[in-house]
């Protein structure tokens, strides 16, 4: 008697959209049983089954389950969550879908770990510690998982490993992107086995997924020992500074095993994965910059391999000229300036989302629009190492190029560089290698590809930058242009070797090469064109190649240089 | 005040400087009165002029060539090689590398230059060599034409002294006071008590205000002379002293002056130059509220006699202080073309730079004093790449990435030398341009002000328009209640930007939300066919939370079209506009009012920075759900900034005066930089060891560089 009456008492409760819970539901459907329950002596809904007068009720139970999922590990986790600068899985969820558009899926499942105590009731909790669905950013698709660290510190049990599955599972069905939200002491140790099964089990959705929905991970928190490769093997990994970590083993193991003294942040932060191991793409703030920024993000991505680059509405004219550009690469050409000057004069509304900023700065890498419809831009930064191709940067470039191949983004390439980077370093590091990833990338690539070189473009790293012999479908030059083997005067000392009067010869060199003609009179580049039209230009081009087809020879799958 | 008004038919030849005659909104004043000028198109000049300088005044001179059919040729450093003076001349010559005494400042080359391209006659433009006697003499060793007065008055009026001298004996008002060798203490004392106190006392030699002791009394005065002898002797090598009246709360007003070669010169009334940070005009206009038209016929006809007791020729500036009682004294005389030119222009419908390059050629006068107008009233605010919230104004650097002048507007001239693209460098005056406006009456010419200092887009440099702003719509600037002394006593804690009050706030509040709000709808806007269909919330109401400065303010809004109704702050603001995403500049009416805002940046993070009453303000705009979980996030300390010494401004490391280990107090002086003119030292913010020291003497330095780091 007592549980039903419980039933009846709390009918009021009220819930967020988000939160829908079964109270609420159960409130509308069965809205004059409860209004009526007001009073104890009114009898039970018909339909409220009980086992015996000792139990509750399944109503009770279901409603009971979903309030504890709700609230996770509890009030007091929770607090220690918000007290450490983070919000909870839940809140996350809610902070990066569009109001009232998230629906969960496995709510109620439960780990099924008995060893070691964890088969109490105590240590069940509904849901486990992830929490899954889907939902929509700006009104579209997203597939969710947010690992909550307030239970079990968001450890990887066989039932979370299997709730995410589910979701990456449905959104390849339905074609469209991952988002996870990673915030996870590591494997449920208790599981043992099932854990590191769980673990493959993502892994191999990721590779699956891989080049046919987009993959999304942010690093909310700790991510430590194998989970770290889901991250890696996903699109983008973005990270939160100063809370999130990444790293293969922590400092403890490192201490033990090599002897370093490091801290969490020094091994695996935010600023280390974004400068230094070049792991991560982004960093934010705080949590709720990150899920801000990251709404923004999507907006850029197609859904999947299936839909062309998104086109948003566009304020900014598309016939638009840039007069700055004119005087923008400076008479010297050894004198640096900055691409993303360039960059943010061409673009829509100068809005460019630049992916990994501040590793390999001398490659620009990153999203915008033209027109409204997104394009994947790579520029050489003459400003960095005077823009030239290294062993960090040929990588950089390599795999953003990729993705943008993957999901039909169009391919803008602004070229200004020196060649690659010479040097035992380099060479030891197998940058013969590494370059050949971003050549590779961009020959294999069959989007739409457009290409303008604003100065140099010297020697093999001119082949490689999107050139017109790797299938480039508009190659413009400035008149600021210079294509050749290398600069001047090494061209000269090898030219005329021996003869006295090198200045002169190195006059006639540029006289002859440090102009864009020689690429022009080959056909090399399509045309030359006045900076200040370029954006113009590359807007008309694209519309034109949005209908662009073209299909690699068949094969099981391609060989890049690794 | 007094409008002086006469009515003058000049021959129109309409002389458009970056002038679009189109749009007249709302002012009377006939457009033709503002440029027009009395020159006959049959005189003949010159075929060819190089002008000596860069920038706007280069791209100002060029103008007026071209209207007269000169050929120009532009002389630049190897940083200016693609400067607008440099496109804008028929032929241009590299003089040099950057630094000025190397380039615009080399006699050598620029000689070279004139005789390589054969022009006549040279332009100084001001600064520079425009008053530089020695490079109008070799001008003349050369056959050359220098367009400016000749040498003698150079150099007669470029003596502080002399100029004083000459201009007693033209019976000028002079201040009061003594210029010579003072011996001892008690002779200092003697003569202050002659002139009456309170007096000034420096080094005769010393330039500008350098060096200068104000004494109110006796005790003030012996120490005051114990210092300047000293400073005298030692940094100058004279041991003359200044000894004279100090002008307290003096107004900055000068006489334009226009002579030629035949004894012939003409005032063309005054300009208020009062509005000044550090001797550096920032507000001009003219004519001045303050003088009675007594006051200027005798303030004009005494500048005459001056410039026909030199025998000047060609347009010079007397410069005068005046006191509250109208009592004025000569200042100095400015050989040459002043920047603030313009104004005088709008308001007499002279082209000086058409009358100089006249007179330069030996023609006579054109006009009798009887035909020199006022027409309406002309302002001009200087516009500087400078931060004003630092001492007014510390030089800024960069590339103008955007960059639009308010030209669309009528009744708004500006001459400027820079475009998109250009880059102002440490190198030069960090002057951007000269935002001139005039209107019939003096509040046309101020609401034009307004206007276009709203409209002038400048991205990619801090510039001073919020400063700019502020003074034309100070109650004592409008009041005409205004002295040297205006910046310091208006803002004594420094310049703080805009103060929003309850009505204002609001108002930045509507606009800031329903610019957010239409981002956040666009964002939703995917075109073409989707395979999977898109469902975008549908929503008219939101309920949004805003950080603006400390405060957070609870905003509530309706949408319906294009208008947004807000709530916040316990008031209602109705806001509609054009809410183009693309556009620096945002148009909107607010409870019926035009206003144009400026979009600086819009952030994913709900970040907002506008341009609101010429000042910016950053904005965070977060749903109400996201704001409440914003609470939990942690404030990320920032360093510790008072044992971190970093530059105030991009510049030279002039001197490092301490090393590592070296203990410095409170306030000592720990290095000095120096840009564009000005040098700037920097003091321990602390009593603490140096750490470490990042600069070297010599270095060029950035804005926010580390330069010295203390324990």
């Amino acid at each position: 008697m007592m549980a039903a009456f419980s039933v009846a008492r709390s009918s009021c409760g009220l819930f967020s959209g988000l939160r829908v819970s079964f109270r609420s539901l159960a409130h509308i459907k069965y809205g004059a049983a409860a209004a009526a329950a007001a009073s104890p002596q009114t009898p039970l809904p018909p339909d409220c089954r009980r086992y015996s007068v000792s139990h509750l009720s399944v109503r009770e139970r279901i409603e009971q389950k979903r309030k504890a999922a709700l609230i996770g590990g509890g009030q007091k986790r929770i607090d220690a969550q918000h007290k450490r600068g983070k919000l909870t899985a839940r809140e996350r969820v809610e902070l990066l879908l569009d109001a009232e558009s998230f629906v969960e899926t496995d709510m109620f499942v439960e780990h099924r770990c008995s060893d070691f105590g964890m088969e109490q009731d105590s240590n069940k909790f509904p849901g486990d510690s992830v929490v899954t669905g889907r939902g929509r950013i700006n009104g579209r698709l997203v597939y969710v998982f947010s690992q909550d660290f307030t239970v079990f510190g968001g450890s990887l049990s066989g039932a979370h490993a299997q709730k995410i599955c589910k979701v990456m599972d449905q959104a390849m069905t339905v074609g469209a992107p991952v988002i996870g939200l990673n915030d996870s002491g590591g494997a449920r140790i208790q599981e043992g086995v099932e854990s590191l099964a769980g673990y493959a089990d993502i892994f191999l959705r990721n590779v699956l997924a891989s080049g046919v929905v987009p993959q999304i991970s942010l690093i909310m928190g700790p991510c430590a020992g194998g989970a770290v490769y889901s991250p890696a093997l996903t699109d983008f990994t973005f990270m939160v500074k100063d809370t999130s970590y990444l790293f293969i083993t922590g400092p403890d193991v490192v201490k033990s095993v090599t002897n370093e003294d490091v801290t969490q942040e020094e091994l695996g932060g935010a600023k280390t994965h974004t400068t230094v191991s070049g792991v991560a793409h982004r960093a934010f703030e705080n949590d709720v910059e990150a899920l801000l920024n990251l709404r923004e993000f999507f907006n850029f991505l197609p859904l999947s391999n299936q839909d062309p680059a998104p086109v948003r509405e566009c304020h900014d004219p598309s016939d638009r000229l840039v007069k700055s550009l004119d005087t923008i690469v400076p008479f010297e050409s050894t004198k640096a300036y900055d691409m993303l000057d360039i960059i943010h004069a061409i673009v829509d509304e100068r809005d460019f989302f630049e992916i990994m900023p501040n590793y390999a700065k001398n490659i620009v890498v990153g999203f915008a629009r033209m027109n409204g419809r997104t394009v994947g831009i790579v520029g050489n930064q003459p400003k960095v190492a005077s823009g030239c191709l290294d062993i960090n940067s040929s990588v950089k470039g390599a795999r953003f190029v990729r993705f943008c191949d993957a999901f039909n983004i169009p391919i803008i390439t602004f070229v200004d560089v020196p060649g690659f980077l010479p040097g035992t370093a380099q060479e030891y590091g197998g940058i013969i290698r590494h370059g050949a990833k971003l050549l590779y990338a961009y020959a294999e690539a069959t989007v739409p590809k457009i290409t303008v070189i604003t100065r140099k473009a010297y020697g093999g790293a001119y082949d490689v930058m999107s050139s017109k012999h790797l299938r480039g479908d508009v190659n413009y030059a400035w008149p600021t242009a210079e294509v050749a083997v290398m600069g001047a005067k090494g061209a000269v000392q090898i030219i005329f070797r021996g003869k006295e009067n090198q200045a002169e010869a190195e006059a006639e060199y540029v006289e002859k090469f440090a102009n864009p003609f020689p690429a022009a009179v080959r056909g090399f580049v399509d045309d030359i064109i006045e900076p200040s039209t370029t954006r113009r230009k590359i807007c008309s081009d694209l519309e034109v190649l949005a209908s662009k087809k073209q299909v690699n020879p068949w094969k099981k799958h391609a060989n890049i240089p690794l | 005040m007094a409008v002086y008004r006469q009515a003058v038919l000049l021959d129109r030849l309409l002389f458009a400087v970056k002038y679009a005659p189109c749009q007249s909104r709302g002012c009377a004043v006939d457009p033709r009165a503002q440029y027009s000028t009395a020159a006959s198109l049959n005189e003949k000049t010159f075929d060819k002029i190089l002008i000596a300088n860069r920038g706007e005044i280069a791209c100002r001179v060029m103008k007026t060539c071209k209207k007269m059919g000169i050929q120009t040729v532009a002389v630049h450093s190897d940083v200016d090689s693609s400067a607008v003076h440099v496109k804008m001349a028929d032929e241009a010559v590299c003089v040099g590398p950057a630094p000025t005494n190397k380039s615009y400042l080399n006699m050598e080359a620029i000689l070279e230059a004139i005789r390589h391209t054969g022009a006549q006659a040279v332009h100084p433009g001001y600064g520079f060599l425009s008053e530089n006697k020695e490079f109008a003499k070799r001008l003349v060793a050369d056959g050359v034409t220098f367009i400016g007065p000749d040498t003698h008055a150079i150099q007669a009026m470029g003596d502080k002294i002399e100029s004083k001298l000459i201009a007693k004996a033209a019976k000028v008002n002079t201040i009061p006071g003594f210029d010579g060798v003072v011996k001892t203490a008690e002779e200092a004392v003697k003569i202050a008590q002659q002139i009456g106190y309170p007096v000034m006392i420096k080094a005769s030699a010393g330039g500008g205000g350098k060096g200068m002791r104000i004494a109110w009394n006796d005790e003030e005065t012996r120490e005051g002379f114990r210092f300047s002898s000293q400073e005298a002797a030692s940094s100058f090598g004279d041991d003359r002293l200044l000894i004279e009246k100090y002008i307290d709360n003096p107004r900055h007003i000068e006489i334009q002056v226009l002579a030629d070669k035949h004894g012939n010169a003409l005032w063309l009334n005054e300009r208020e130059c009062s509005i000044q940070r550090r001797n550096q005009k920032v507000v001009e206009e003219a004519p001045s509220t303050f003088l009675d038209p007594d006051t200027r016929r005798a303030m004009g006809e005494q500048a005459v006699q001056l410039a026909k007791a030199v025998k000047y020729s060609s347009a010079g500036t007397v410069e005068f202080l005046v006191d509250s009682k109208k009592n004025f004294y000569f200042l100095e005389m400015n050989t040459r073309l002043q920047v603030e030119h313009p104004i005088t222009e709008c308001i007499t419908g002279l082209d000086l730079v058409e009358q100089m390059i006249r007179v330069a050629k030996g023609y006579r006068l054109q006009h009798e004093q009887k035909d020199i107008p006022i027409n309406g009233w002309a302002i001009e605010s200087r516009v500087y790449a400078e931060d004003p919230y630092k001492s007014f104004g510390l030089p800024s650097i960069g590339r103008l990435s955007q960059y639009q002048e308010p030209l669309n507007l009528s009744n708004v001239r500006v001459d400027s030398g820079i475009e998109e693209g250009s880059d102002i460098s440490i190198y030069y005056d960090p002057m951007i341009s000269k935002l001139v406006t005039f209107g019939s009456t003096r509040a046309e010419a101020l609401a034009r002000m307004e206007d276009a200092l709203d409209s002038y887009v400048i991205r990619g440099v801090t510039h001073n328009i919020p400063l700019l702003r502020e003074i034309i719509t100070h109650p004592r600037f409008i009041s005409g209640d205004i002295s040297t002394n205006f910046l310091p006593e208006v803002y004594p804690d420094g310049f703080k930007g805009h103060q929003l009050d309850v009505e204002s706030r609001r108002e930045l509040l509507a606009a800031a939300v329903a610019l957010y709000i239409t981002s956040q709808l666009r964002s939703q806007k995917i075109l073409g066919d989707l395979r999977v269909s898109s469902a975008p919330m549908e929503s008219s109401c939101w309920e949004l939370c805003v950080e603006l400065g400390e405060g957070q303010h609870h905003v509530h809004v309706i949408k319906s079209g294009n208008v947004y109704t807000v709530e916040a702050d316990g008031g209602k603001v109705e806001v509609c506009g054009q809410w183009n995403l693309a556009s620096t500049l945002l148009p909107i009416t607010v409870n019926g009012a035009d206003r144009m805002l400026q979009c600086l940046s819009r952030e994913a993070s709900g970040t907002l920075v506008l341009q609101y009453m010429g000042t910016l303000f950053k904005l965070q705009i977060l749903s109400k759900r996201a704001a409440e979980l914003n609470s939990y996030m942690p404030e990320k300390v920032s360093e510790d900034t008072s044992s971190i010494l970093r530059s105030p401004m991009p510049g030279t490391v002039v001197a490092v005066s301490v090393k590592p280990g070296d203990t410095v107090a409170e306030g000592q002086e720990i290095c000095v930089i120096e840009a564009m003119k000005m040098q700037n030292s920097l003091t321990a913010a602390k009593p603490a060891k140096v750490k470490s020291v990042h600069c070297k003497a010599g270095e060029t330095v950035g804005e926010g560089d580390l330069l010295v780091e203390l324990e």
